[in-house]
């Protein structure tokens, strides 16, 4: 059984949104439909995660790699999946339809969203439980996507937060996250998520 | 006693929790519960009995995720047959088997419905409808729908257990702490939908402790007519020491439920953390305090999957837009199948204010049953508005009913037998406030009396097939005054009766009254304003025409219906903004348009360009201005130095410009330039669909006839599609490696039957390697690379 938390509204980065929209110097435009989106999307957005705690007992059952190593200094894990519902998806689905420009911010916005949400969730993960590890999700590195799955059904996503998986193992609402933290034996520094990326040409990438 | 019989004069105590209870006995997790039917079937009936024990007159029996989706067939009915006799044995081992009952539980199936998810309301239905078959097959003696957190689910069960069986229905919904279902119904929106359908009962379930659902619980009472019910959690969960765990004990949870039975829920149960102590400390707590009578709400409302619209106080506008009487453009778009163009009609209206939108996509050219089926499926993701169906087409009027998220308005039955036999049999089965027209076999009586006479009719008709005045809502016919100058008297004091006399609830079709005489909307406006202080409860109306809102603000400002002047105020105030706006910005001013759609100004691209076309024309206008500014944008975007969203917004600027020309040329029947037919889809099991709609926007703008398939499409609808229009091209999008494989099929069967097109492929995972080695003509890294792309293909 897991526990479900919600969280009010989280602070929201412009920044990171015009990142996800591809648009990191941004026109006065573009700024008045990103203030348009925002205050026609904040309203209808909700902030929930859905999270249990497990000890790690047998470490030769986990398939991944990459999460095996992501979990070196962890004997205890964190599963959460969070979501900030259907209104974004709503919105999304409604603007590709009668204004993509309008479509492509609503899509930054979810993404910056969720993001967010997960940062806050693990801030207070961070109060309770000390030094944690960053994200780690089904599909990064070798963790196949399939466990998706299992992340939702040990945190109870369908029935606390509504979240389904199709047969692609694409979760709907679509601004949703699950993923796992390590607890972590010892505290070190995490880098952030763009710093441990080899793409540097990437449009998205962060400034550093 | 017969369940129903039981519960019109009893309070009805439920069971509590089954998932903690089976975990305490060992259930893993992941592990499915249903199973245990099966495995450990003295568990599962030693549970039962342990609630009949402590009072409960209906168990669920462990069949919540028993579905076709988790279960093969077989399964299916072996687990639900030892689920239902668990059930039945714990009845017969408990004595005394009066007022005992078991319930077929049903959960969600684990999906989401199209269009937020990926399976059909049909699939659904069809999922649901075994589980009900194998439940009545084995005895239950009740469906007990619950933990819904969606109102298009929900519906689906609904209807699959009204098809397939004659038990009792119970409706059950999940509401989150918002007081919403997790996809936005309130809970007089679900009241609507589950008694419009005929359900038995209808309450709340899980997700809150007693204490957090008192707002959800008096919403539920003050508007439901059918008994209420309420299964509250053991408080919210919460984690201790690595460990989940319910806070609210069973003599608090038994405290709480006194004021909700004395309040008149009907059916007091638990569920999640929840123990057969809960259920006896609660029946112990309330079984002295009267039982509180049912009544009838009376009340006359419709629904969407997010609210209701209800009828009596403010007049409600019905938008009469999305009709193609009389519209050149709105024909073309039905024939060319440009849902969007009926999509945007729809939003524009909902801007304007209107409370419900119509529905008339009828046309001889084209195939009203399925543009109406798909007209409604759509406009449900781009409005939260209710729907008026309105056909005449009865198996059109069904398919829409039926696909339908919530109670819709039903346009329309009139008094002639034929009529009524086909359209209140729909409006029994669907639910739905139904429009009734003061006609019959001998046509339009000229009198009130006549017109009153045939409400009668009708009432009493309706009446037979079990269906109340309440639902009904009288047309008396707006007829053109300038071919009979009585027929506006003739229509307002029939209007005046029905609701006096009959007490029902009226609706007008405004516009036609004026029907030709010049200036119109002034007729329409004065006539409206009659209508309404003739009580008037609903019209249908054009809602861009501002005599028609400036009536409707001033006459609730009048009848002291508008607190504080708000709504009048907000009207008046968007509306001078509109008009008398003083530009802000110099370079708005510019009227070039290819300055406008570079600079991506939508609305002013559109009125330069209804300017130029008084003076030049259309192809000129797409030659010198629109394809030059797009051309610069486009470079512009190759050579990054600008982004996507302004790109975007050139586009849709073009397109705004396109539209005005579109609609000039419709009306002097003349046609527009098409380079060429191009198919474009995101591929099945894909549900991300901005790229494609990028992609097809652009295509449109330079000039390609595009057809959209929309997402998580089969390869065998595209490729049928792209023989049928013979083109040369097909786009497609898949945006995760897991769908790949599917687009990768779709090519292999390009190939096989229409192997003289090119596909252009495109989508994050993609790249030109993944692209080649799928066998994909072209991999298009944006859209811009696609236009190129198709700009090559049919210069060829």
């Amino acid at each position: 059984m897991a526990e479900k938390l919600t969280f009010n509204t989280p602070f929201v980065d412009k920044k990171e949104i015009l990142r996800y929209m591809g648009c990191k110097t941004p026109d006065d435009n573009i700024l008045s439909l990103l203030e348009e989106c925002l205050s026609e999307a904040i309203p209808t957005l909700s902030y929930a995660v859905s999270y249990s705690v497990y000890p790690i007992k047998y470490k030769k059952d986990i398939s991944s790699n990459g999460l095996l190593k992501h979990l070196s200094d962890s004997d205890e894990i964190i599963i959460f999946a969070a979501t900030i519902g259907v209104g974004i998806d709503r919105l999304i689905s409604k603007y590709s339809r009668i204004s993509p420009t309008k479509a492509v911010a609503f899509q930054a916005i979810g993404a910056e969203r969720i993001e967010a949400l997960c940062d806050a969730f693990c801030e207070e993960m961070k109060k309770k439980y000390g030094c944690i590890t960053n994200r780690f999700s089904p599909g990064y590195s070798d963790w196949d996507i399939k466990d998706q799955k299992l992340i939702i059904s040990v945190t109870d996503a369908t029935k606390n937060l509504g979240i389904c998986l199709n047969d692609s193992f694409l979760m709907s609402p679509s601004k949703s996250v699950t993923a796992v933290v390590g607890i972590k034996n010892t505290e070190t520094e995490e880098k952030n998520s763009c710093e441990s990326c080899d793409n540097a040409g990437c449009i998205y990438r962060r400034e550093i | 006693m017969n369940l129903r019989e039981f519960l019109k004069e009893n309070r009805v105590y439920l069971d509590g929790g089954m998932g903690t209870l089976l975990q305490a006995k060992g259930l893993k997790p992941g592990e499915l519960p249903e199973r245990w039917n099966i495995t450990h079937p003295d568990i599962i009936k030693d549970i039962h009995k342990a609630y009949f024990e402590a009072g409960s007159n209906i168990v669920c029996a462990n069949t919540f995720g028993a579905n076709p989706l988790k279960f093969s067939d077989d399964e299916l009915s072996e687990i639900i047959s030892a689920a239902i006799k668990n059930a039945k044995d714990a009845i017969a081992e408990t004595g005394n088997s009066e007022n005992k009952f078991v319930a077929l539980d049903m959960g969600s199936l684990g999906k989401l419905l199209k269009p937020l998810g990926d399976l059909s309301f049909e699939d659904a239905v069809s999922a649901f409808s075994k589980t009900v078959n194998l439940g009545a097959k084995y005895g239950a003696d009740l469906v007990f729908i619950e933990t819904m957190n969606d109102s298009y689910e929900t519906k689906a069960a609904l209807l699959a257990a009204k098809e397939n069986c004659d038990l009792p229905v119970f409706v059950s919904n999940a509401y989150g702490e918002d007081g919403k279902l997790m996809t936005g119904a309130t809970p007089s929106a679900m009241v609507a939908l589950a008694e419009g359908m005929g359900a038995d009962a209808v309450g709340t379930n899980c997700s809150l402790g007693p204490a957090e659902m008192k707002n959800i619980v008096s919403e539920l009472l003050s508007v439901a007519s059918i008994p209420v019910i309420l299964k509250p959690n053991a408080g919210l969960p919460v984690t201790v020491d690595g460990k989940t765990v319910f806070k609210v004990g069973a003599k608090e949870f038994a405290d709480e439920m006194i004021e909700y039975a004395k309040s008149g829920v009907r059916l007091l149960g638990g569920c999640c953390g929840t123990t057969p102590d809960y259920i006896k400390e609660t029946v112990d707590a309330t079984k002295d305090f009267p039982v509180v009578p049912l009544t009838d709400k009376n009340l006359t409302v419709i629904s969407s999957y997010s609210h209701t619209v209800s009828f009596g106080e403010k007049a409600v506008l019905i938008g009469e837009r999305i009709n193609p009487t009389g519209k050149k453009r709105f024909k073309q778009a039905l024939i060319e199948n440009d849902i969007d163009y009926i999509l945007r009609e729809g939003v524009s209206q909902q801007e304007k204010g209107v409370d419900v939108l119509d529905v008339n996509v009828g046309l001889p050219e084209i195939d009203e049953v399925k543009m109406l089926e798909t007209t409604v499926f759509e406009l449900q993701s781009v409005t939260d508005l209710p729907l008026q169906i309105d056909t005449s087409d009865p198996v059109a009027m069904e398919k829409a009913l039926r696909i339908y998220n919530g109670k819709a308005m039903i346009n329309s039955v009139n008094g002639k037998e034929e009529s009524m036999k086909a359209v209140f049999p729909l409006v029994k089965k669907y639910g739905g406030l139904v429009v009734a027209l003061t006609l019959d076999e001998n046509g339009i009586p000229a009198t009130a009396e006549g017109r009153v006479k045939i409400a009668e009719k009708i009432i009493a008709t309706a009446k037979e097939y079990g269906i109340a005045k309440k639902d009904i809502i009288f047309d008396t016919l707006a007829m053109a005054v300038s071919a009979d100058k009585n027929a506006a008297e003739v229509t307002l004091s029939s209007l005046k009766t029905i609701k006096e006399t009959l007490g029902c609830h009226t609706s007008l079709g405004v516009s036609n009254i004026s029907f030709g005489l010049p200036e119109r909307d002034a007729v329409n406006s004065i006539f409206f304003s009659l209508a309404l202080e003739n009580g008037l409860s609903a019209a249908i109306m054009n809602p861009h025409s501002k005599d028609m809102m400036k009536t409707y603000h001033s006459f609730n400002a009048l009848k002291g219906l508008d607190d504080n002047f708000t709504d009048y105020i907000s009207f008046v105030t968007e509306n001078k903004e509109e008009t008398g706006k003083t530009p802000v910005k110099t370079e708005e001013n510019n009227n070039d348009l290819q300055y406008a759609i570079i600079k991506g100004f939508k609305e002013k691209s559109a009125t330069i360009t209804e300017e130029l076309l008084k003076t030049t024309d259309g192809m000129e206008i797409v030659k010198e201005k629109i394809i030059p500014a797009l051309d610069i944008v486009g470079k512009g975007f190759e050579e990054k130095t600008i982004y996507l969203p302004q790109l975007l917004m050139s586009a849709e600027s073009a397109k705004s410009a396109f539209e005005v020309i579109k609609k000039k040329m419709l009306s002097e029947e003349k046609t527009g330039e098409n380079k060429g037919t191009i198919v474009i889809a995101t591929v099945k099991g894909d549900i991300h669909d901005i790229g494609k709609n990028i992609v097809k926007l652009l295509l449109e703008n330079y000039g390609f006839d595009v057809i959209d398939l929309g997402k998580d499409v089969p390869p065998e609808v595209i490729v049928q599609t792209a023989i049928e229009k013979n083109a040369r091209l097909v786009g497609l999008s898949a945006l995760m490696t897991t769908t790949v494989p599917a687009m990768e099929e779709t090519i292999k069967q390009l190939r096989e039957k229409h192997s003289s097109c090119k596909v252009v492929v495109g989508g994050a995972v993609l790249t030109k390697d993944y692209a080649d080695s799928i066998g994909a003509d072209k991999y298009a890294k944006d859209a811009m690379e696609s236009v190129r792309y198709a700009e090559e293909i049919f210069r060829k």
